[in-house]
């Protein structure tokens, strides 16, 4: 559903996107993470057929971005990061102007505006005047004109940025919503529980170049190393020793917990737990150590500074 | 048919939007309701004053005159705010973000344009034409008589191509601007002009000749289709979304500037032989075009003797020789300095064309080299008019010099023009700034190459090889 291979955008003599290459399958969502200024909103651009690369190509819904911007266009929605609302407009007339604009007959689009406003929470705001909505409400709409035409492909630029918990939990579960009935997703954010908890696979760019692509787990794994399992004991450890099956490292141990590296959790948790038990260990629980996104993001970053640093040195 | 009502009904809707949030603003609609309903009395009062003023002196004639002019400000003052307004839909809409929605939809570049450019020229063109019709009517009440219908006629066109003028002159604006603050500091360059051309109108219109005012009505429709090709070419979403265009560069302006000039070449030797022949190629057309106003322009020099006759005594052409001799007896200019100075006489002639182009597209560019040419034609025309011999006079103190410096003139007129077209022509993946900076290393290019040394070439030759040529003509 979005496929670009080497895209690159220069402007003048900036290097804004440098060889992005990302594959995002049909109902998967892609999480691009980055600093201020990375890259994230000039990909998002060129991906939405508003800038064209200068060397590179991307696919959007079967589209090519720069042979068929209109289709591009019309296959995709598109949250950007400063909403642009009409202040003066209210909603209805808002999202029917660009209900008009996407061709939609307006009974449809009447009926598509009550349900996706009713959904999020906005019913009761139709004939408000846009100047008077707040910052969540405002980011709602927004996010209802990108859903309004039904597109395959998402487009979000911090969907919840400005949003009460309350309100981007509905947001959020609009994603998830979107992502079961087969919408393709591509979510920028800072926040990176949200990454976490809404996106399948992870990009982190960095000075417009992709640093990591992967699943989420996999990121974690390439950047934190193998999964770390921690088991809690009903009685105290009293000098315990076995031998650990291969791929299981010994990592920390207190008096009633143990925790392991383990290389290939689904091949060898069920024979270290087995092994546990014919030690009578009593375990009371045996469960994986949470490790944030937001860790592995900041490794990211920081192994490519480094890298930059030490190619850097070798180039003076 | 049906394409074309699809292919517009996006701009349509646009238009829509953009009226409606329009007459929901009081800012735009206090002065266009004022300038509207309650500025046309005002000149009413003010015409019927005057009216009754004048002619009780018998100058009646400056009455005929003042209704129309009178006329002429009760619209223009409205269409005035199509300037505030366009700036503020193109710009404003920039600098608040609300265009990137509007880039995210499936609509082509020229829709949005067209849209934008309906609703910022169609209201204040409508309440400019109501407030004309305001004064007229209070004119028909106060039993002034109207303008006659040639003058009322040219009146409102002069008005509909202004607006389109002005707005999509502000479109051009907006394309260098990314705030409504730099929009409204650069917008002087389209008040001022505008402001000249209203004096020149009314002195025309004072003046009473209905034929130049429809050449005037061509000259700014032209100007405003140009404007309008321009806006479109430039109002896309790369430029509109990719750049940061407030920000004078002057190290990379000079370094596309140097780049363009050169033209990829090498050495001095190469860039005669690779890439000027390719520059020189390209002006073939405009040259052409140029020749053309150029025998025009002595033609219709040579025609207003007719017009502007003037006796001369033959008797004093008789002896070319002795005048001639008595003149470089008179006035001995034979050194480098006379050279020099011929030379820069003509070179601002050039310059000035340059810079009457840059702000027409080239099109008043050709207006020096033209009126130059123009009283040649009516210097030649009056000699002849007088029974005088044009021929040796022509072929004595104008030949010589003028084989080398008309063609120099034609063709840095010509490079003019071009530049003109080129910034009226899109140009993918440039900005207007860029464009601009390209057109003028293209001009100085020829100017470099091939104009300047001529007419160092023609200047030398007028100081030492004219006068001599003259006189063994004449002898």
């Amino acid at each position: 559903m979005i496929i670009t291979e080497a895209l690159t955008k220069w402007f003048d003599d900036f290097l804004a996107v440098d060889r992005v290459s990302l594959n995002v399958a049909q109902g998967r969502v892609l999480a691009l993470l980055g600093q201020n200024g990375a890259g994230k909103t000039t990909t998002v651009r060129m991906l939405s057929s508003i800038l064209k690369p200068t060397s590179g190509r991307a696919c959007v819904a079967g589209f090519d971005v720069v042979s068929q911007p209109e289709k591009v266009r019309a296959a995709v929605g598109v949250l950007t990061e400063n909403h642009g609302l009409y202040g003066r407009m209210n909603a209805q007339e808002y999202l029917e102007f660009f209900g008009a604009l996407y061709g939609l007959p307006l009974a449809d689009v009447r009926g598509r505006i009550r349900r996706l406003m009713e959904g999020f929470g906005l019913g009761h705001a139709l004939k408000k005047r846009l100047g008077e909505y707040s910052k969540g409400m405002r980011q709602k709409l927004a996010l209802v004109r990108a859903m309004l035409h039904d597109p395959a492909v998402l487009l979000l630029d911090e969907p919840t940025s400005a949003m009460d918990p309350e309100s981007a939990r509905t947001v959020r579960d609009a994603i998830h919503s979107l992502r079961s009935s087969g919408r393709t997703i591509l979510l920028c954010t800072h926040n990176l529980a949200e990454a976490e908890e809404l996106a399948d696979q992870v990009a982190i760019i960095r000075r417009g170049r992709v640093i990591l692509n992967d699943s989420i787990d996999a990121a974690k794994h390439k950047l934190l190393g193998p999964v770390e399992y921690e088991a809690r004991l009903a009685h105290p450890l009293n000098g315990w020793n076995i031998s650990l099956p291969d791929g299981v490292e010994l990592r920390e141990r207190g008096e009633n917990w143990v925790r392991f590296h383990i290389h290939d959790p689904w091949l060898t948790n069920p024979t270290l737990l087995r092994q546990m038990l014919d030690a009578h260990l009593e375990v009371i629980s045996f469960h994986e150590v949470p490790r944030s996104l937001e860790k592995a993001f900041l490794n990211a970053l920081e192994m490519a500074a480094e890298g930059e640093g030490e190619s850097h040195g070798r180039t003076v | 048919m049906a394409a074309l009502s699809r292919a517009l009904y996006p701009a349509w809707v646009i238009a829509r939007r953009e009226v409606r949030d329009q007459f929901r603003d009081w800012r735009i609609i206090f002065p266009v309701v004022g300038l509207t309903l309650i500025f046309p009395f005002i000149m009413n009062w003010t015409a019927e004053r005057m009216f009754n003023f004048v002619n009780e002196y018998g100058a009646t004639l400056i009455a005929d005159r003042l209704v129309p002019f009178l006329l002429m400000i009760v619209g223009f003052f409205p269409i005035s705010v199509s300037l505030v307004i366009a700036l503020e839909t193109f710009v404003g809409e920039k600098e608040r973000g609300s265009i990137e929605p509007l880039l995210n939809t499936p609509l082509k570049d020229w829709q949005i344009y067209l849209g934008k450019l309906i609703s910022s020229t169609v209201p204040p063109l409508l309440s400019s034409l109501l407030g004309m019709g305001v004064y007229l009517t209070g004119l028909a009440i106060n039993e002034v008589p109207w303008p006659e219908g040639e003058m009322l006629a040219q009146i409102v066109t002069l008005t509909v191509v202004q607006a389109v003028m002005m707005v999509s002159g502000a479109v051009v604006v907006s394309s260098y601007a990314t705030s409504v603050r730099a929009a409204n500091l650069l917008s002087s360059f389209i008040v001022i002009p505008s402001a000249f051309l209203i004096q020149w109108e009314a002195l025309v219109m004072f003046w009473g000749n209905n034929d130049t005012l429809w050449w005037v009505v061509v000259g700014i429709l032209t100007l405003a289709v140009l404007l309008v090709r321009v806006g479109l070419a430039h109002f896309q979403r790369e430029e509109l979304l990719g750049r940061d265009i407030d920000v004078l560069r002057i190290r990379y302006s000079l370094g596309l500037f140097w780049r363009s000039f050169k033209g990829g070449a090498r050495s001095p030797l190469e860039w005669y032989r690779r890439v000027l022949p390719v520059t020189l190629r390209r002006l073939a057309l405009p040259s052409a075009l140029v020749l053309g106003l150029v025998i025009a322009g002595i033609i219709i020099g040579w025609r207003q003797v007719e017009r502007f006759p003037l006796l001369m005594d033959p008797e004093q052409f008789r002896d070319y020789e002795t005048g001639m001799r008595s003149v470089l007896e008179n006035f001995p200019i034979s050194g480098p300095a006379a050279v020099l100075a011929v030379f820069w006489q003509n070179l601002r002639v050039l310059l000035l064309s340059l810079v009457l182009g840059v702000f027409s597209f080239g099109v008043v560019g050709v207006f020096p080299l033209m009126i130059t040419m123009g009283i040649a034609g009516y210097l030649l025309g009056l000699l002849s008019a007088n029974g005088i011999a044009v021929l040796p006079l022509a072929a004595g103190l104008l030949l010589p010099h003028g084989v080398i410096e008309i063609p120099a003139a034609i063709l840095a007129t010509a490079a003019v023009l071009e530049m003109g077209t080129v910034l009226a022509t899109p140009t993918p993946g440039r900005t207007m700034g860029e464009v601009w900076v390209m057109a003028l290393a293209n001009w100085a290019r020829v100017m470099a190459g091939v104009v300047i040394p001529l007419l160092i070439v023609a200047a030398m030759v007028e100081i030492w090889v004219t006068p001599r040529v003259a006189l063994l003509i004449f002898h």
